[in-house]
């Protein structure tokens, strides 16, 4: 056990950083948290922003997993040599890469089963961030248990004709293109009647309709498609693989690095708003309920950002993550939610303010985060799911029954 | 960077878990508690064998000179075989005694230990829940101690005791020979049968000084801390997987009860707190001895957390086996008392909390 870098990566840690120190000042300078921090979803793609990703990827600092061809920067996989990026972008708060669902998603699968027209059309783009995207899986008969989907497409003369409803989409609201599950084999059972198709969201008879969750705003929609059509090649992989194909999962070192830097962000704001507010006459963080408990979060922290370290170094050596790697979604997403309620109890009464209410603390960012929290837990794969998930490859318990 | 462990502690563990799978299933284990001194002389000298006592004892006084991770790493294997013994007692006391300027006492006692030739133990916390060098209210004087441990590890079985006590320069440690004049050990009957304590009481004891300072005891308090956050998580680990493979064996409305999505959820919430906190007593360990800023507040948390979590896992253990777990015959209730130790001894997890805030500088 070594925690610190060699020689060869302090090296290339004085390298980024004087790559960094040149290229990227942050005009904002320190800022005070705000929710899109908290939630990581601050990601700026102004032109200065794209000049500067190009720059990062030109030097071997971003998307080293994607070929030089198709926009990436092409590097032999190094994890630690991620993780020192990662750090250093993060410190210097500049543009990193674009963590969306088309460069986590929808890059993975086409580099995997993509044509090399649809590699060579829709990667680069994506990876800069100038071409967005949503994901069109959910349904509204179709959650959890996704392979029930209804979303069908018909083959028709060089185009799939579209027709059904997509739901819980974020972002459609923005995107030009959606990845889609579609219904294209009705006759085959479930998995096997499925093909994952792209959809330009500019087609005729597609309607997004805003759906406003929990805390006010509207980030996810409805997508409803009557007869769209979509040109025959717009399929990823073959027809009736679409299962298979949307499995592409990350597999490489980025799915390792970056989830426990946003929740110690916010229990450092936990911190601070517990020595900034009082609670029976003296700052709250002077109460014994509250210490405890900051301390019992803090351990379950620092196992998240330790349990980072072991899956990276395993990633490094070669060795697969096993139960280490299955936990890590239900672990973080339920102590977000215990950081985010430690904070509305330290608020006490003023936790009542809404967000914006001008005596709000934090500007009641904390609220917002509590509410932020039970999305996380659901988005992509509820806790019940991950559960299962854990139980069954984890532990090898007995699969759930499924028809 | 590396985060994880050498072939050689993969060969440690794997060598500890072999020895105790052939020489320490529960059958022993239960003979052991039931005796009369809780302390099976073949065993240790078996584990002595294989270098456990000598692991972080300098190589010049006959031990391996490694590091509390490698100690921690036995501690995880001894745990989740519930070995009996003095290991705890006698990893703490020789930590405090090697880092002792006493070149005498570490020449006698050290390559004696590591032998297995000789037990020591550190007979620190007081009446009331004492464990903080500075309320502590044995004294000495003149080379003799006196004052009360109500519970000393593996105190019956021990050649020397190290006290923790106060003299007129304040806390400090010293030597006591157990068969000395003025040593008056009392065994008791503990709820984790697998270590013994013993009430110590000293009147005129004769002590050598070995160590000067709170900063020693307080050395030996956080290897402890760690080495039970470490025992924790062996023996949770191993409440899980008995578990598990129950779930699988157990048919209950023409089922394996590990069906039933109540039982997989529990097993897998279990699995998901546990799987990231074996990161913090690495961390922890690897602190003790590598970043000294970080050492103190790591053992309270990792303490803290992990016995948290090995009450839990021997709870939920007990409940998803139903009636037998409930049982003597069945094995489970060992390992629930010995999370019963792991929680209580050098302070439980609340007081391992305010104490990692108030280091936190909250």
């Amino acid at each position: 056990m070594n925690l610190s870098y060699s020689a060869e990566y302090e090296r290339f840690r004085a390298e980024v950083r004087h790559f960094l120190a040149e290229q990227w000042s942050d005009p904002g300078g320190e800022r005070a948290a705000s929710l899109a921090d908290l939630t990581g979803a601050h990601v700026r793609t102004d032109a200065r922003a794209t000049a500067f990703r190009l720059l990062a990827i030109e030097r071997g600092y971003l998307y080293r997993h994607v070929p030089r061809r198709y926009g990436g920067s092409e590097q032999p996989a190094d994890p630690l040599k991620s993780a020192i990026i990662a750090d250093e972008f993060r410190r210097a708060r500049a543009p990193y890469e674009i963590m969306g669902q088309g460069p986590s998603m929808l890059v993975p699968t086409l580099l995997e089963h993509g044509t090399e027209t649809q590699k060579e059309r829709f990667i680069r783009d994506t990876l800069l961030g100038t071409l967005r995207w949503c994901q069109g899986y959910s349904e509204p008969g179709a959650g959890s248990d996704l392979a029930s989907l209804r979303t069908r497409a018909v083959l028709e003369d060089g185009h799939w004709v579209v027709t059904g409803q997509k739901i819980w989409t974020s972002n459609a609201q923005d995107a030009e293109w959606m990845f889609a599950l579609v219904r294209t084999e009705p006759e085959k059972p479930k998995h096997d009647g499925l093909s994952y198709l792209l959809i330009d969201m500019k087609t005729p008879g597609i309607e997004v309709r805003p759906l406003r969750q929990m805390t006010g705003d509207a980030d996810f929609n409805e997508v409803f498609l009557e007869n769209v059509r979509v040109p025959e090649a717009n399929i990823v992989g073959r027809r009736g693989q679409g299962w298979v194909v949307s499995r592409s999962t990350l597999k490489h070192e980025r799915a390792l690095i970056g989830g426990a830097h946003l929740t110690r962000r916010t229990f450092d704001g936990l911190v601070m708003l517990a020595r900034a507010l009082e609670r029976d006459g003296r700052p709250a963080i002077q109460d014994p309920v509250i210490r405890n408990r900051l301390a019992e979060l803090e351990a379950r922290l620092l196992a998240a950002e330790y349990h980072g370290y072991r899956l990276l170094t395993m990633s490094a050596r070669g060795t697969e993550p096993g139960l280490g790697g299955l936990v890590t979604k239900l672990y973080s997403t339920v102590l977000g939610y215990d950081i985010a309620k430690l904070a509305m109890d330290v608020m006490a009464d003023r936790g009542l303010l809404a967000p914006g209410e001008a005596n709000a603390p934090a500007m009641g960012m904390f609220g917002l985060a509590y509410m932020w929290s039970l999305g996380v837990l659901i988005a992509g794969g509820a806790a019940n799911i991950q559960r299962n998930i854990v139980a069954e490859r984890g532990l090898g318990l007995p699969r759930d029954p499924r028809k | 960077m590396d985060f994880g462990l050498s072939d050689d502690q993969f060969l440690l563990k794997d060598t500890i878990r072999r020895y105790l799978e052939s020489e320490c299933p529960t059958t022993r284990v239960r003979a052991v508690m039931e005796s009369e001194t809780g302390h099976d002389p073949a065993l240790w000298q078996g584990l002595a064998d294989l270098g456990v006592p000598g692991l972080a004892i300098p190589t010049a006084h006959g031990g391996s000179g490694l590091e509390l991770l490698d100690l921690a790493l036995a501690a995880e294997e001894l745990g989740g075989a519930c070995t009996p013994g003095p290991f705890l007692a006698c990893a703490m006391a020789a930590g405090a005694l090697a880092a002792s300027d006493d070149t005498d006492a570490k020449a006698r006692w050290l390559p004696a230990v590591a032998a297995g030739r000789a037990i020591v133990t550190l007979a620190l916390g007081e009446d009331g829940g004492v464990w903080d060098a500075a309320r502590l209210r044995s004294r000495a004087r003149d080379g003799r101690l006196s004052g009360r441990k109500p519970l000393v590890p593996a105190a019956a079985v021990a050649d020397a005791i190290l006290v923790a006590a106060l003299d007129d320069g304040g806390p400090g440690l010293w030597l006591v020979e157990r068969r000395a004049p003025g040593v008056d050990v009392a065994p008791l009957r503990g709820t984790d049968m697998t270590r013994r304590v013993a009430a110590v009481t000293l009147t005129d004891a004769p002590g050598i000084k070995v160590a000067e300072g709170r900063r020693a005891i307080d050395r030996a308090r956080d290897a402890g801390l760690v080495l039970l956050a470490a025992d924790a998580y062996g023996g949770a680990r191993r409440c899980l997987e008995m578990t598990v493979r129950y779930a699988l064996a157990r048919e209950q409305f023409g089922q394996p009860i590990g069906a039933f999505q109540g039982v997989k959820h529990q097993l897998a919430d279990l699995a998901t707190d546990l799987e990231p906190a074996l990161s913090l007593w690495w961390y922890a360990a690897h602190a003790h001895d590598h970043i000294p800023d970080r050492a103190e507040r790591h053992a309270a948390l990792a303490k803290a957390h992990l016995t948290d979590l090995y009450d839990r896992a021997a709870r939920v253990a007990t409940e998803l086996h139903g009636g037998i777990g409930f049982t003597w015959e069945y094995d489970l209730h060992l390992w629930f008392r010995r999370a019963v130790f792991d929680r209580a001894f050098l302070g439980d997890a609340e007081s391992q909390r305010l104490r990692a805030a108030d280091l936190a500088g909250w």
